[in-house]
């Protein structure tokens, strides 16, 4: 396996110190160059793993291999993407990208590799802008072709398009397809878009909430582009949809109790 | 109207009912001379270059004090962001000193370094010092911890991640904090300068009042108005929102 992901449990401690469970026995094994979503409700974790993988958060146990390797820091091998682009305001679009390249390469191989990138997210007339001068979109292209300017192993994407409208998110996962598709790399896509992980994954993780765990693991195996297959895709919305509902019921009817105590 | 010229409008008139009330003998002359008589004063005052000595001095100590006042306020910001322990301590030691205007320093500055441009440089950087180490630590505590996260997803961390990330990021709070010290340092060099000798525009101004002369007197607190409020408006201000502009804040 490339990832594998063994029996990972995280707690976080509550104002009064007590332990609250967000993600419980979490197993979850990924191939190289497999595009996987982690699809769930709001607030089941999924942020939280992924950054557990990336390296930013310490597990409360368990343990996360790469290749063999065990993963305890942030490492090159694992480029993140966040639902607001992150970038640096004080550098522009050019320098932004080179940012991860410039301890290991020259200047000059740094910026082709970054103009490389650049290129293949469609920003090469963009790059001596500065990050405010740029929309939502164009900056999450940016920080998808930051990401993938270091060539890690891992794309880490926590919900990317989370934050931009419709044409625009369309036409992005039409980009991130063929980038995925010529990069080759594994992809791990935290979303809470059923249609958007059927679009793009090989693999959809659903998970269910309080305690986070893996609900089920479904394959999508239709040809891409996924376009000419819509009733297909209904049918595996459908079916996640079965999953996710009582899901969001469970977190109604908790939180009503909730109040109910108060 | 553009607000321009309405404020032109104002001081014309300002300046017209001034030369009126004083040419009509108002009051004595003595109590607020006429501005054709303070404008004569400072014509005077930089023809024979006393204004520009005067100007070389007080820039001069107003130079050095805020370069070290800079340095040191950016030094103890750091200090105080980056260890608690410092925080628990020296910071909350900063917020007390900051609250004592630092012409209060002057006759200890006296005592330690005699009655000299030391002594009014000194109170020059206590007056900055602070201002700038509240801000530094306030910036770099305010960095975003996505600009952190990123960059440590990006392989930096250490000092590496300080001078790429935390430092560049807080830039806002170093131009304002910056702002502010100029501010404070300004006003406790003019202080000190009252009460040493020059020269000086502070020391001008005293011995202008002490000899009557009081178009003189008017003169060189018009100069230090102007240079205050140009440095602040021009210079700062302008920085300050570039710079805000372009951090998207
Ligand atoms: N640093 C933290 N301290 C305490 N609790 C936290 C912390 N980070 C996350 N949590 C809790 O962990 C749970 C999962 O959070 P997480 O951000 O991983 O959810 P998510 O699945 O990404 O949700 P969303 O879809 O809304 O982004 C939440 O209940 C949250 O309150
Ligand atoms: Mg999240």
């Amino acid at each position: 396996m490339f990832i594998s992901i063994n029996q990972l449990n995280k707690q976080f401690l509550d104002k009064n110190e007590n332990a609250a469970t967000v993600l419980k026995d979490i197993d979850l094994q990924i191939n190289k160059g497999e595009f996987v979503s982690i699809l769930g409700p709001s607030g089941c974790g999924k942020s939280t793993l992924l950054s557990i993988v990336a390296g930013l958060t310490e597990a409360t146990s368990g343990k996360i291999l790469v290749e063999d390797k065990e993963i305890k820091k942030p490492g090159k091998d694992r480029g993140m993407v966040f639902q607001q682009a992150a970038l640096f305001p004080w550098i522009n679009v050019l320098e932004n990208v080179m940012f991860p390249l410039k301890k290991d390469m020259s200047k000059k191989d740094a910026e082709a590799q970054a103009r490389k990138y650049l290129k293949m997210v469609q920003l090469t007339n963009y790059l001596d802008h500065y990050p405010h001068e740029l929309s939502g979109g164009m900056q999450q292209r940016v920080a998808i072709a930051r990401a993938l300017a270091m060539d890690p192993e891992i794309l880490l994407m926590d919900e990317p398009f989370g934050a931009l409208d419709e044409q625009t998110r369309t036409r992005l996962h039409g980009q991130l397809e063929e980038i995925w598709m010529e990069t080759k790399k594994t992809v791990m896509f935290v979303t809470h878009s059923i249609s958007e992980s059927i679009k793009l994954s090989d693999r959809i993780i659903v998970m269910g909430t309080r305690p986070g765990t893996v609900l089920t693991d479904i394959k999508v195996d239709l040809p891409r582009p996924r376009d000419a297959y819509k009733t297909e895709m209904v049918e595996i919305e459908n079916h996640i949809m079965s999953y996710l509902k009582k899901e969001i019921d469970k977190v109604i009817s908790e939180e009503q109790n909730h109040e109910a105590n108060i | 109207m553009k607000p321009i010229y309405k404020r032109i409008i104002f001081f014309v008139a300002i300046i017209g009912l001034w030369e009126l009330g004083a040419r009509l003998g108002l009051w004595a002359e003595i109590i607020l001379p006429a501005p054709s008589s303070v404008f004569t004063s400072l014509y005077n005052g930089f023809e024979n270059m006393t204004l520009v000595y005067d100007l070389i001095g007080s820039f001069r100590r107003l130079f050095i004090g805020l370069a070290i006042a800079l340095i040191l306020g950016t030094s103890i910001g750091v200090l105080i962001a980056k260890s608690k322990t410092a925080d628990d301590t020296i910071g909350s030691t900063l917020l007390a000193f900051q609250s004592v205007p630092s012409i209060v320093w002057l006759p200890l500055a006296m005592m330690w370094f005699g009655l000299n441009d030391k002594a009014v440089i000194f109170v020059v950087v206590l007056g900055g010092t602070f201002v700038m180490a509240l801000n530094v630590r306030t910036g770099i505590k305010n960095v975003s911890p996505l600009y952190i996260k990123a960059a440590q997803t990006m392989g930096s961390r250490g000092l590496d991640l300080f001078i790429r990330v935390v430092f560049p990021a807080s830039i806002p709070y170093f131009v304002t904090g910056s702002r502010l010290a100029w501010a404070f340092a300004w006003r406790a060099l003019i202080a000190g300068e009252l009460l040493t000798t020059g020269p000086g525009l502070g020391y001008t101004l005293r011995y202008a009042s002490d000899f009557g002369n009081m178009s003189m007197v008017i003169g060189v607190m018009i100069i230090i108005g102007v240079i205050g409020a140009v440095v602040d408006q021009l210079i700062f201000q302008r920085i300050e929102k570039s710079v805000a502009r372009r951090w998207g804040l």
